[in-house]
Protein backbone atom coordinates (compact mmCIF):
# COMPACT_ATOMS: atom_id res chain seq x y z
CA UNK A 1 0.00 0.00 0.00
CA UNK A 2 1.47 3.31 -1.01
CA UNK A 3 1.13 6.15 1.43
CA UNK A 4 0.10 8.84 -0.97
CA UNK A 5 -0.10 11.72 1.43
CA UNK A 6 -3.65 12.14 0.25
CA UNK A 7 -4.08 15.88 0.60
CA UNK A 8 -4.79 16.66 -3.04
CA UNK A 9 -7.11 13.73 -3.48
CA UNK A 10 -9.07 14.65 -0.35
CA UNK A 11 -9.44 18.18 -1.59
CA UNK A 12 -10.85 16.97 -4.90
CA UNK A 13 -13.09 14.40 -3.30
CA UNK A 14 -14.49 16.99 -0.88
CA UNK A 15 -16.62 18.44 -3.65
CA UNK A 16 -18.67 15.26 -3.63
CA UNK A 17 -20.64 13.79 -6.49
CA UNK A 18 -21.88 16.53 -8.72
CA UNK A 19 -24.13 16.47 -11.73
CA UNK A 20 -21.79 18.89 -13.46
CA UNK A 21 -19.05 16.32 -13.66
CA UNK A 22 -18.03 14.94 -17.00
CA UNK A 23 -16.34 11.62 -17.53
CA UNK A 24 -14.00 11.43 -20.49
CA UNK A 25 -12.30 8.30 -21.72
CA UNK A 26 -8.97 9.26 -23.26
CA UNK A 27 -7.65 6.38 -25.29
CA UNK A 28 -6.87 3.68 -26.19
CA UNK A 29 -6.80 5.42 -29.56
CA UNK A 30 -5.78 8.94 -28.71
CA UNK A 31 -3.00 10.93 -30.32
CA UNK A 32 -1.41 11.76 -27.00
CA UNK A 33 -1.39 8.44 -25.19
CA UNK A 34 1.87 7.15 -26.67
CA UNK A 35 0.33 3.91 -27.76
CA UNK A 36 -2.73 2.15 -26.46
CA UNK A 37 -3.00 3.56 -22.97
CA UNK A 38 -6.36 4.68 -21.67
CA UNK A 39 -7.24 7.18 -18.98
CA UNK A 40 -10.72 7.55 -17.59
CA UNK A 41 -10.76 11.17 -16.54
CA UNK A 42 -13.50 12.78 -14.46
CA UNK A 43 -13.67 16.50 -15.05
CA UNK A 44 -15.28 19.37 -13.25
CA UNK A 45 -15.28 22.10 -15.83
CA UNK A 46 -11.79 21.62 -17.17
CA UNK A 47 -10.25 20.50 -13.91
CA UNK A 48 -9.37 16.88 -13.34
CA UNK A 49 -10.97 15.50 -10.19
CA UNK A 50 -10.31 11.83 -10.79
CA UNK A 51 -8.17 9.85 -13.16
CA UNK A 52 -8.13 6.12 -13.59
CA UNK A 53 -5.50 4.55 -15.81
CA UNK A 54 -6.62 1.46 -17.73
CA UNK A 55 -3.90 -0.91 -18.83
CA UNK A 56 -3.72 -4.12 -20.75
CA UNK A 57 -4.34 -3.12 -24.35
CA UNK A 58 -0.85 -4.31 -25.25
CA UNK A 59 -0.53 -7.21 -22.86
CA UNK A 60 1.53 -9.63 -24.90
CA UNK A 61 2.22 -12.33 -22.32
CA UNK A 62 5.92 -11.60 -22.25
CA UNK A 63 6.50 -13.21 -18.86
CA UNK A 64 4.54 -16.37 -19.56
CA UNK A 65 6.20 -16.84 -22.93
CA UNK A 66 9.59 -16.40 -21.29
CA UNK A 67 8.79 -19.11 -18.77
CA UNK A 68 8.16 -21.55 -21.60
CA UNK A 69 11.19 -20.80 -23.68
CA UNK A 70 14.91 -21.12 -23.04
CA UNK A 71 16.95 -18.45 -21.30
CA UNK A 72 18.49 -17.29 -24.55
CA UNK A 73 15.12 -17.47 -26.29
CA UNK A 74 13.82 -14.64 -24.10
CA UNK A 75 16.51 -12.24 -25.22
CA UNK A 76 14.69 -11.13 -28.42
CA UNK A 77 11.53 -10.61 -26.38
CA UNK A 78 13.32 -8.19 -24.07
CA UNK A 79 13.96 -6.04 -27.17
CA UNK A 80 10.24 -5.66 -27.55
CA UNK A 81 9.59 -4.62 -23.95
CA UNK A 82 10.65 -1.04 -24.33
CA UNK A 83 11.04 -0.71 -28.02
CA UNK A 84 12.93 2.54 -27.82
CA UNK A 85 15.62 1.07 -25.60
CA UNK A 86 16.15 -2.53 -26.61
CA UNK A 87 19.79 -2.52 -25.60
CA UNK A 88 19.22 -1.51 -22.00
CA UNK A 89 16.54 -4.18 -21.60
CA UNK A 90 18.99 -6.69 -23.10
CA UNK A 91 21.59 -5.65 -20.60
CA UNK A 92 19.31 -5.88 -17.57
CA UNK A 93 18.25 -9.37 -18.57
CA UNK A 94 21.80 -10.49 -19.33
CA UNK A 95 22.88 -9.09 -15.98
CA UNK A 96 20.19 -11.05 -14.15
CA UNK A 97 21.17 -14.30 -15.87
CA UNK A 98 24.85 -13.63 -15.27
CA UNK A 99 24.12 -13.18 -11.58
CA UNK A 100 22.12 -16.38 -11.59
CA UNK A 101 24.80 -18.42 -13.33
CA UNK A 102 27.81 -16.61 -11.93
CA UNK A 103 29.31 -15.54 -15.23
CA UNK A 104 31.98 -12.92 -15.74
CA UNK A 105 32.00 -10.50 -18.65
CA UNK A 106 35.15 -9.56 -20.62
CA UNK A 107 36.22 -5.98 -20.29
CA UNK A 108 35.67 -5.01 -23.92
CA UNK A 109 32.11 -6.30 -23.71
CA UNK A 110 31.51 -4.19 -20.61
CA UNK A 111 32.63 -1.12 -22.50
CA UNK A 112 30.47 -2.01 -25.50
CA UNK A 113 27.53 -2.39 -23.13
CA UNK A 114 28.13 1.02 -21.60
CA UNK A 115 28.50 2.61 -25.03
CA UNK A 116 25.34 1.05 -26.43
CA UNK A 117 23.35 1.80 -23.27
CA UNK A 118 24.38 5.45 -23.25
CA UNK A 119 23.64 5.80 -26.96
CA UNK A 120 20.23 4.31 -26.20
CA UNK A 121 19.74 6.90 -23.49
CA UNK A 122 20.60 9.71 -25.90
CA UNK A 123 18.09 8.63 -28.53
CA UNK A 124 15.40 7.80 -25.98
CA UNK A 125 15.62 11.15 -24.23
CA UNK A 126 15.78 13.05 -27.51
CA UNK A 127 12.63 11.33 -28.77
CA UNK A 128 10.85 11.64 -25.44
CA UNK A 129 11.37 15.39 -25.51
CA UNK A 130 10.11 15.46 -29.07
CA UNK A 131 6.95 13.60 -28.08
CA UNK A 132 6.36 15.75 -25.04
CA UNK A 133 6.68 18.92 -27.09
CA UNK A 134 4.33 17.50 -29.65
CA UNK A 135 1.85 16.97 -26.83
CA UNK A 136 2.35 20.63 -25.99
CA UNK A 137 1.27 21.53 -29.48
CA UNK A 138 4.63 21.93 -31.23
CA UNK A 139 3.53 19.66 -34.04
CA UNK A 140 6.33 18.09 -35.95
CA UNK A 141 9.39 20.27 -35.66
CA UNK A 142 10.90 19.15 -32.32
CA UNK A 143 10.18 15.57 -33.26
CA UNK A 144 11.80 16.00 -36.65
CA UNK A 145 14.94 17.27 -34.96
CA UNK A 146 14.91 14.43 -32.44
CA UNK A 147 14.39 11.75 -35.05
CA UNK A 148 17.16 13.27 -37.18
CA UNK A 149 19.57 12.61 -34.30
CA UNK A 150 17.99 9.25 -33.58
CA UNK A 151 18.62 8.03 -37.11
CA UNK A 152 22.35 8.67 -36.71
CA UNK A 153 22.40 6.54 -33.58
CA UNK A 154 20.25 3.85 -35.19
CA UNK A 155 22.77 3.64 -38.02
CA UNK A 156 25.41 2.86 -35.42
CA UNK A 157 23.17 0.19 -33.89
CA UNK A 158 22.50 -1.30 -37.28
CA UNK A 159 26.15 -1.68 -38.20
CA UNK A 160 26.93 -3.08 -34.76
CA UNK A 161 23.98 -5.43 -34.22
CA UNK A 162 22.31 -5.85 -37.59
CA UNK A 163 19.03 -4.23 -36.62
CA UNK A 164 17.81 -0.70 -36.14
CA UNK A 165 15.47 -1.24 -33.24
CA UNK A 166 15.40 -4.86 -32.13
CA UNK A 167 19.08 -5.22 -31.47
CA UNK A 168 19.20 -8.55 -29.59
CA UNK A 169 22.85 -7.82 -28.92
CA UNK A 170 23.75 -8.88 -25.39
CA UNK A 171 24.55 -12.45 -24.53
CA UNK A 172 25.18 -14.12 -21.19
CA UNK A 173 28.84 -13.45 -20.56
CA UNK A 174 29.36 -10.71 -23.11
CA UNK A 175 28.04 -9.36 -26.37
CA UNK A 176 27.15 -11.16 -29.56
CA UNK A 177 29.64 -9.58 -31.92
CA UNK A 178 32.55 -7.23 -31.83
CA UNK A 179 32.27 -3.76 -33.29
CA UNK A 180 33.04 -3.76 -37.03
CA UNK A 181 36.08 -1.90 -38.34
CA UNK A 182 35.64 1.85 -38.09
CA UNK A 183 32.64 1.64 -35.77
CA UNK A 184 34.36 3.25 -32.79
CA UNK A 185 35.44 6.18 -34.96
CA UNK A 186 31.94 6.53 -36.39
CA UNK A 187 30.49 6.48 -32.88
CA UNK A 188 32.98 9.11 -31.82
CA UNK A 189 31.79 11.28 -34.68
CA UNK A 190 28.13 10.94 -33.74
CA UNK A 191 28.84 11.59 -30.06
CA UNK A 192 31.04 14.56 -30.92
CA UNK A 193 28.22 16.13 -32.93
CA UNK A 194 25.55 15.49 -30.36
CA UNK A 195 26.19 18.51 -28.10
CA UNK A 196 25.46 20.75 -31.07
CA UNK A 197 21.97 19.28 -31.24
CA UNK A 198 21.59 19.73 -27.50
CA UNK A 199 22.65 23.37 -27.73
CA UNK A 200 20.18 23.93 -30.55
CA UNK A 201 17.38 22.22 -28.67
CA UNK A 202 18.13 24.09 -25.49
CA UNK A 203 18.34 27.44 -27.21
CA UNK A 204 15.00 26.84 -28.92
CA UNK A 205 13.08 25.38 -26.04
CA UNK A 206 14.56 25.78 -22.58
CA UNK A 207 13.54 29.42 -22.25
CA UNK A 208 10.64 29.24 -24.66
CA UNK A 209 7.76 31.15 -23.16
CA UNK A 210 5.08 28.64 -24.15
CA UNK A 211 7.08 25.68 -22.90
CA UNK A 212 7.68 27.41 -19.59
CA UNK A 213 4.07 28.51 -19.19
CA UNK A 214 2.72 25.07 -19.97
CA UNK A 215 5.16 22.99 -17.91
CA UNK A 216 6.34 25.01 -14.90
CA UNK A 217 4.34 24.12 -11.83
CA UNK A 218 2.36 21.55 -13.81
CA UNK A 219 2.20 17.96 -12.65
CA UNK A 220 4.25 18.38 -9.50
CA UNK A 221 5.39 15.11 -7.99
CA UNK A 222 6.53 15.81 -4.41
CA UNK A 223 9.69 14.18 -3.20
CA UNK A 224 8.00 11.97 -0.58
CA UNK A 225 5.36 10.74 -2.96
CA UNK A 226 7.98 9.96 -5.60
CA UNK A 227 9.84 7.80 -3.11
CA UNK A 228 6.69 6.12 -1.81
CA UNK A 229 5.46 5.34 -5.29
CA UNK A 230 8.89 3.80 -6.02
CA UNK A 231 9.38 6.04 -8.99
CA UNK A 232 12.78 5.80 -10.58
CA UNK A 233 14.86 7.36 -13.29
CA UNK A 234 14.34 10.95 -14.45
CA UNK A 235 10.89 11.11 -12.79
CA UNK A 236 12.42 10.44 -9.37
CA UNK A 237 15.47 12.61 -9.89
CA UNK A 238 13.38 15.56 -11.07
CA UNK A 239 11.62 15.40 -7.69
CA UNK A 240 14.92 16.02 -5.95
CA UNK A 241 16.17 12.54 -5.13
CA UNK A 242 19.69 11.92 -6.38
CA UNK A 243 19.25 8.21 -6.94
CA UNK A 244 20.92 6.69 -9.97
CA UNK A 245 21.68 2.98 -10.14
CA UNK A 246 24.75 3.72 -12.22
CA UNK A 247 26.09 5.41 -9.08
CA UNK A 248 24.59 3.23 -6.35
CA UNK A 249 25.20 -0.22 -7.91
CA UNK A 250 28.18 0.68 -10.06
CA UNK A 251 27.38 -2.24 -12.30
CA UNK A 252 29.50 -2.85 -15.37
CA UNK A 253 32.35 -0.40 -15.57
CA UNK A 254 30.41 2.71 -14.56
CA UNK A 255 32.79 3.31 -11.66
CA UNK A 256 35.48 4.29 -14.16
CA UNK A 257 33.63 7.27 -15.55
CA UNK A 258 33.27 10.70 -14.12
CA UNK A 259 29.72 11.95 -14.42
CA UNK A 260 27.22 13.87 -12.35
CA UNK A 261 23.64 12.95 -11.53
CA UNK A 262 21.44 15.97 -12.23
CA UNK A 263 18.65 16.53 -9.71
CA UNK A 264 15.54 18.67 -10.05
CA UNK A 265 14.11 21.14 -7.56
CA UNK A 266 10.36 21.26 -8.08
CA UNK A 267 9.40 17.93 -9.58
CA UNK A 268 7.23 19.54 -12.24
CA UNK A 269 7.11 18.82 -15.96
CA UNK A 270 9.69 21.48 -16.72
CA UNK A 271 12.16 19.88 -14.31
CA UNK A 272 11.66 16.49 -15.90
CA UNK A 273 12.22 18.07 -19.29
CA UNK A 274 15.38 19.94 -18.29
CA UNK A 275 16.70 16.99 -16.34
CA UNK A 276 16.72 14.88 -19.49
CA UNK A 277 18.63 17.59 -21.32
CA UNK A 278 21.25 17.64 -18.56
CA UNK A 279 21.37 13.86 -18.43
CA UNK A 280 22.13 13.70 -22.11
CA UNK A 281 25.10 15.98 -21.57
CA UNK A 282 26.39 13.62 -18.89
CA UNK A 283 25.84 10.67 -21.22
CA UNK A 284 27.93 12.38 -23.85
CA UNK A 285 30.70 12.72 -21.27
CA UNK A 286 30.50 9.00 -20.41
CA UNK A 287 30.47 8.07 -24.09
CA UNK A 288 33.50 10.18 -24.89
CA UNK A 289 35.45 8.58 -22.06
CA UNK A 290 34.27 5.05 -22.89
CA UNK A 291 35.10 5.39 -26.57
CA UNK A 292 38.54 6.62 -25.54
CA UNK A 293 39.25 3.90 -22.98
CA UNK A 294 37.76 0.83 -24.69
CA UNK A 295 40.37 -1.94 -24.58
CA UNK A 296 41.02 -4.66 -27.14
CA UNK A 297 40.12 -8.24 -26.40
CA UNK A 298 37.30 -10.76 -26.68
CA UNK A 299 33.69 -9.64 -26.36
CA UNK A 300 32.27 -12.89 -25.03
CA UNK A 301 33.46 -15.61 -22.72
CA UNK A 302 33.85 -18.47 -25.19
CA UNK A 303 33.24 -21.12 -22.55
CA UNK A 304 29.63 -20.19 -21.91
CA UNK A 305 27.35 -22.72 -23.57
CA UNK A 306 24.53 -20.51 -24.78
CA UNK A 307 22.66 -23.26 -26.61
CA UNK A 308 22.02 -25.70 -23.80
CA UNK A 309 22.10 -23.13 -21.05
CA UNK A 310 20.99 -24.42 -17.67
CA UNK A 311 21.91 -22.27 -14.68
CA UNK A 312 21.90 -23.84 -11.23
CA UNK A 313 18.77 -23.56 -9.12
CA UNK A 314 18.43 -20.25 -7.34
CA UNK A 315 17.17 -16.76 -7.84
CA UNK A 316 18.64 -13.47 -8.96
CA UNK A 317 17.59 -9.90 -9.57
CA UNK A 318 19.52 -7.89 -12.11
CA UNK A 319 18.81 -4.21 -12.55
CA UNK A 320 20.29 -1.32 -14.42
CA UNK A 321 19.51 2.33 -14.85
CA UNK A 322 17.57 2.37 -18.07
CA UNK A 323 16.65 5.63 -19.77
CA UNK A 324 13.19 5.48 -18.16
CA UNK A 325 14.29 4.28 -14.74
CA UNK A 326 15.16 1.10 -12.97
CA UNK A 327 14.65 -1.80 -15.36
CA UNK A 328 15.08 -5.08 -13.56
CA UNK A 329 14.57 -8.78 -14.17
CA UNK A 330 13.83 -11.20 -11.38
CA UNK A 331 14.52 -14.80 -12.26
CA UNK A 332 13.95 -18.03 -10.36
CA UNK A 333 15.72 -21.04 -11.78
CA UNK A 334 14.89 -24.65 -10.97
CA UNK A 335 17.91 -25.92 -12.86
CA UNK A 336 16.04 -26.55 -16.09
CA UNK A 337 16.50 -24.87 -19.44
CA UNK A 338 13.78 -22.30 -18.86
CA UNK A 339 13.19 -20.04 -15.86
CA UNK A 340 10.64 -21.15 -13.28
CA UNK A 341 9.57 -17.57 -12.76
CA UNK A 342 10.45 -14.59 -14.85
CA UNK A 343 9.41 -11.18 -13.72
CA UNK A 344 10.10 -7.79 -15.23
CA UNK A 345 10.24 -4.65 -13.16
CA UNK A 346 9.16 -2.12 -15.75
CA UNK A 347 10.07 1.49 -14.94
CA UNK A 348 7.28 2.95 -17.10
CA UNK A 349 4.51 1.11 -15.27
CA UNK A 350 5.77 1.95 -11.81
CA UNK A 351 6.37 5.59 -12.70
CA UNK A 352 2.77 5.68 -13.91
CA UNK A 353 1.38 4.75 -10.51
CA UNK A 354 1.72 8.35 -9.36
CA UNK A 355 -0.04 9.67 -12.45
CA UNK A 356 -3.34 10.38 -10.74
CA UNK A 357 -1.76 12.43 -7.96
CA UNK A 358 0.20 14.42 -10.51
CA UNK A 359 -2.91 15.16 -12.55
CA UNK A 360 -5.47 15.96 -9.85
CA UNK A 361 -6.42 19.62 -9.82
CA UNK A 362 -4.79 20.24 -13.18
CA UNK A 363 -6.52 21.16 -16.41
CA UNK A 364 -7.39 18.40 -18.84
CA UNK A 365 -4.96 19.77 -21.43
CA UNK A 366 -2.16 19.40 -18.90
CA UNK A 367 -2.87 15.70 -18.40
CA UNK A 368 -1.44 15.12 -21.85
CA UNK A 369 1.74 17.01 -20.97
CA UNK A 370 2.12 15.23 -17.63
CA UNK A 371 1.79 11.85 -19.29
CA UNK A 372 4.32 12.92 -21.90
CA UNK A 373 6.76 14.02 -19.22
CA UNK A 374 6.68 10.65 -17.46
CA UNK A 375 7.91 8.95 -20.63
CA UNK A 376 6.04 5.69 -20.94
CA UNK A 377 6.25 2.95 -23.51
CA UNK A 378 3.26 0.66 -23.59
CA UNK A 379 5.22 -2.43 -24.53
CA UNK A 380 6.81 -2.17 -21.13
CA UNK A 381 3.75 -1.02 -19.18
CA UNK A 382 1.55 -3.90 -20.29
CA UNK A 383 4.25 -6.41 -21.26
CA UNK B 1 -5.22 6.30 -77.86
CA UNK B 2 -2.07 5.89 -79.85
CA UNK B 3 1.04 6.66 -77.88
CA UNK B 4 2.41 8.89 -80.65
CA UNK B 5 -0.62 11.10 -80.57
CA UNK B 6 -0.59 11.14 -76.78
CA UNK B 7 3.02 12.24 -76.59
CA UNK B 8 2.44 14.83 -79.31
CA UNK B 9 -0.47 16.28 -77.38
CA UNK B 10 1.40 16.28 -74.07
CA UNK B 11 4.23 18.18 -75.76
CA UNK B 12 1.72 20.86 -76.55
CA UNK B 13 0.43 20.94 -73.02
CA UNK B 14 -2.70 18.85 -73.54
CA UNK B 15 -3.17 15.88 -71.29
CA UNK B 16 -5.81 13.33 -72.07
CA UNK B 17 -6.69 10.75 -69.44
CA UNK B 18 -9.72 8.76 -68.58
CA UNK B 19 -11.69 9.94 -65.60
CA UNK B 20 -10.93 6.65 -63.93
CA UNK B 21 -7.17 7.12 -64.25
CA UNK B 22 -7.37 10.70 -63.01
CA UNK B 23 -9.52 9.71 -60.06
CA UNK B 24 -7.28 6.83 -59.11
CA UNK B 25 -4.15 8.92 -59.60
CA UNK B 26 -5.43 11.61 -57.29
CA UNK B 27 -6.58 9.20 -54.67
CA UNK B 28 -3.50 7.00 -54.65
CA UNK B 29 -1.23 9.99 -54.17
CA UNK B 30 -3.08 11.49 -51.25
CA UNK B 31 -3.58 8.60 -48.86
CA UNK B 32 -4.20 9.91 -45.38
CA UNK B 33 -3.18 7.34 -42.81
CA UNK B 34 -4.77 7.08 -39.41
CA UNK B 35 -2.23 8.10 -36.77
CA UNK B 36 -2.66 4.92 -34.90
CA UNK B 37 0.23 3.14 -33.25
CA UNK B 38 -0.19 -0.11 -31.39
CA UNK B 39 3.34 -1.22 -30.58
CA UNK B 40 6.92 -1.30 -31.79
CA UNK B 41 6.04 -0.92 -35.48
CA UNK B 42 4.48 2.46 -34.75
CA UNK B 43 7.94 3.85 -34.05
CA UNK B 44 9.16 2.75 -37.46
CA UNK B 45 5.98 4.20 -38.94
CA UNK B 46 6.86 7.51 -37.29
CA UNK B 47 10.44 7.21 -38.47
CA UNK B 48 9.11 6.73 -42.00
CA UNK B 49 7.18 9.98 -41.75
CA UNK B 50 10.20 11.90 -40.47
CA UNK B 51 12.76 13.83 -42.46
CA UNK B 52 15.04 10.99 -43.47
CA UNK B 53 12.53 8.69 -45.13
CA UNK B 54 9.96 11.40 -45.77
CA UNK B 55 6.68 9.69 -46.44
CA UNK B 56 5.48 13.04 -47.79
CA UNK B 57 7.13 12.20 -51.09
CA UNK B 58 4.33 9.70 -51.57
CA UNK B 59 1.60 12.00 -50.35
CA UNK B 60 0.93 9.98 -47.23
CA UNK B 61 2.40 12.13 -44.49
CA UNK B 62 -0.88 13.55 -43.22
CA UNK B 63 -1.40 11.32 -40.21
CA UNK B 64 -4.88 12.05 -38.95
CA UNK B 65 -5.74 11.50 -35.30
CA UNK B 66 -9.41 10.99 -36.16
CA UNK B 67 -10.62 7.99 -38.16
CA UNK B 68 -13.25 10.21 -39.77
CA UNK B 69 -10.55 11.98 -41.75
CA UNK B 70 -8.39 9.00 -42.64
CA UNK B 71 -8.54 6.55 -45.49
CA UNK B 72 -5.64 4.23 -44.73
CA UNK B 73 -5.37 2.26 -41.52
CA UNK B 74 -1.86 1.08 -40.84
CA UNK B 75 -2.23 -1.61 -38.19
CA UNK B 76 1.23 -1.07 -36.72
CA UNK B 77 1.88 -3.56 -33.98
CA UNK B 78 0.52 -6.39 -31.92
CA UNK B 79 -3.27 -6.54 -31.80
CA UNK B 80 -4.33 -8.01 -28.48
CA UNK B 81 -7.72 -9.48 -27.83
CA UNK B 82 -8.52 -6.50 -25.64
CA UNK B 83 -7.63 -4.10 -28.43
CA UNK B 84 -9.18 -5.95 -31.38
CA UNK B 85 -12.75 -4.63 -30.86
CA UNK B 86 -11.42 -1.08 -30.80
CA UNK B 87 -9.43 -1.66 -33.99
CA UNK B 88 -12.55 -2.91 -35.79
CA UNK B 89 -14.55 -0.01 -34.41
CA UNK B 90 -11.98 2.44 -35.72
CA UNK B 91 -12.16 0.76 -39.10
CA UNK B 92 -15.93 1.13 -39.08
CA UNK B 93 -15.59 4.82 -38.30
CA UNK B 94 -13.43 5.46 -41.33
CA UNK B 95 -15.24 6.69 -44.43
CA UNK B 96 -15.12 4.75 -47.68
CA UNK B 97 -12.96 4.20 -49.69
CA UNK B 98 -10.68 2.82 -47.03
CA UNK B 99 -7.71 0.53 -47.00
CA UNK B 100 -5.95 -1.53 -44.38
CA UNK B 101 -2.26 -2.27 -44.20
CA UNK B 102 -1.02 -4.92 -41.78
CA UNK B 103 2.42 -3.73 -40.73
CA UNK B 104 4.77 -6.15 -39.08
CA UNK B 105 4.72 -9.79 -38.10
CA UNK B 106 2.33 -9.29 -35.16
CA UNK B 107 -0.42 -7.64 -37.20
CA UNK B 108 -0.02 -10.27 -39.92
CA UNK B 109 0.00 -13.41 -37.80
CA UNK B 110 0.73 -12.69 -34.15
CA UNK B 111 4.44 -12.75 -34.88
CA UNK B 112 6.77 -13.62 -32.02
CA UNK B 113 3.88 -13.31 -29.57
CA UNK B 114 1.67 -15.75 -31.45
CA UNK B 115 1.66 -18.27 -28.59
CA UNK B 116 0.41 -15.64 -26.15
CA UNK B 117 -3.10 -16.18 -24.79
CA UNK B 118 -4.03 -12.56 -25.29
CA UNK B 119 -2.62 -12.02 -28.77
CA UNK B 120 -4.73 -12.01 -31.90
CA UNK B 121 -3.20 -14.21 -34.57
CA UNK B 122 -3.49 -11.73 -37.36
CA UNK B 123 -5.77 -8.76 -37.90
CA UNK B 124 -6.95 -10.23 -41.24
CA UNK B 125 -9.35 -12.36 -39.21
CA UNK B 126 -11.47 -9.26 -38.69
CA UNK B 127 -10.49 -6.74 -41.34
CA UNK B 128 -9.98 -7.03 -45.10
CA UNK B 129 -6.25 -6.38 -45.32
CA UNK B 130 -5.01 -4.93 -48.61
CA UNK B 131 -1.25 -5.00 -48.07
CA UNK B 132 0.87 -7.06 -45.71
CA UNK B 133 4.27 -5.58 -44.82
CA UNK B 134 6.41 -8.26 -43.20
CA UNK B 135 9.23 -7.57 -40.77
CA UNK B 136 9.73 -7.26 -37.05
CA UNK B 137 9.54 -4.35 -37.27
CA UNK B 138 9.60 -3.57 -41.00
CA UNK B 139 12.14 -0.96 -41.93
CA UNK B 140 10.74 2.39 -43.09
CA UNK B 141 11.77 1.44 -46.61
CA UNK B 142 9.55 -1.63 -46.33
CA UNK B 143 6.63 0.50 -45.21
CA UNK B 144 7.19 2.78 -48.19
CA UNK B 145 7.27 -0.27 -50.45
CA UNK B 146 3.99 -1.41 -48.93
CA UNK B 147 2.51 2.02 -49.52
CA UNK B 148 3.63 1.95 -53.14
CA UNK B 149 2.08 -1.50 -53.53
CA UNK B 150 -1.18 -0.06 -52.26
CA UNK B 151 -0.88 2.86 -54.67
CA UNK B 152 -0.43 0.45 -57.57
CA UNK B 153 -3.45 -1.45 -56.36
CA UNK B 154 -5.55 1.70 -56.26
CA UNK B 155 -4.37 2.64 -59.75
CA UNK B 156 -5.74 -0.64 -61.07
CA UNK B 157 -9.20 -0.15 -59.60
CA UNK B 158 -12.13 0.08 -62.01
CA UNK B 159 -14.88 2.56 -61.33
CA UNK B 160 -17.53 0.65 -63.24
CA UNK B 161 -18.29 -2.94 -64.09
CA UNK B 162 -18.49 -6.00 -61.93
CA UNK B 163 -14.87 -5.65 -60.72
CA UNK B 164 -15.47 -2.28 -59.13
CA UNK B 165 -14.35 -2.06 -55.52
CA UNK B 166 -16.50 -2.60 -52.49
CA UNK B 167 -17.30 1.03 -51.84
CA UNK B 168 -18.85 1.42 -55.28
CA UNK B 169 -21.04 -1.67 -55.01
CA UNK B 170 -24.50 -0.78 -53.90
CA UNK B 171 -25.66 -2.86 -50.98
CA UNK B 172 -22.19 -3.81 -49.76
CA UNK B 173 -21.80 -3.06 -46.08
CA UNK B 174 -18.88 -0.80 -45.26
CA UNK B 175 -18.98 -1.71 -41.60
CA UNK B 176 -17.99 -4.97 -40.03
CA UNK B 177 -19.42 -6.42 -36.83
CA UNK B 178 -17.33 -5.56 -33.79
CA UNK B 179 -16.07 -8.62 -31.92
CA UNK B 180 -16.64 -8.77 -28.20
CA UNK B 181 -14.78 -10.29 -25.31
CA UNK B 182 -16.78 -13.36 -24.38
CA UNK B 183 -16.56 -15.53 -21.31
CA UNK B 184 -13.55 -17.47 -22.56
CA UNK B 185 -12.22 -15.82 -25.67
CA UNK B 186 -12.89 -13.13 -28.20
CA UNK B 187 -16.12 -13.80 -30.06
CA UNK B 188 -16.47 -14.55 -32.91
CA UNK B 189 -12.97 -15.98 -33.51
CA UNK B 190 -13.03 -14.52 -37.05
CA UNK B 191 -15.39 -12.93 -39.53
CA UNK B 192 -16.25 -15.48 -42.17
CA UNK B 193 -16.75 -12.68 -44.71
CA UNK B 194 -13.08 -11.70 -44.62
CA UNK B 195 -11.20 -14.77 -43.42
CA UNK B 196 -11.54 -18.53 -43.38
CA UNK B 197 -9.25 -20.98 -41.60
CA UNK B 198 -6.83 -22.47 -44.10
CA UNK B 199 -7.82 -25.92 -45.28
CA UNK B 200 -5.17 -28.59 -45.01
CA UNK B 201 -5.47 -31.07 -47.84
CA UNK B 202 -4.79 -34.53 -46.47
CA UNK B 203 -4.44 -37.66 -48.53
CA UNK B 204 -6.95 -40.07 -47.04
Amino acid sequence: MIDRGGSRRDECEAGGEDAGRLEVSMGPQHPSTHGVFRMDVVLEGETVVRLKPVFGYLHRNHEKIAEQTTYLGSMPYTDRLDYFCSLTSNWAYALAVEKLAGLAVPERAEYLRVITAELTRLQNHACQMGFMLQDLGAMGTPMMYAFREREKILDLFESLTGSRMMCNYMRFGGCRADAPAGWIEAARGVVGDFPRFLDEYEALLATNEIVMARTQGVGVLPRDLAINASASGPVLRASGVGYDIRKTDRYGVYDRFDFRVPVGDHGDCYDRFMLRLLEMRESVKILEAALEQIPAGPVIDGKVKLRNFKPRAGEAYGRIEGPKGEIGFYLISDGSASPYRYRVRPPSLINLTALEEMCLGQKVADVVVILGSIDIVLGEVDR
Amino acid sequence: MESDLRSELSRQGVMIVSLEALYNWGRSNSLWPLGFGLACCAIEMMAASMARFDLARFGAEVFRPSPRQADLMIVAGTVTKKMAPQVVRLYNQMPEPKYVMAMGACAISGGPFKQGYNVLKGIDRYLPVDVHVPGCPPRPEALIEGLMALQRRIMRQRLTGPERPRHLQAGEASELPVPTLGARDIEPPYHAAVWRPPRVARAS
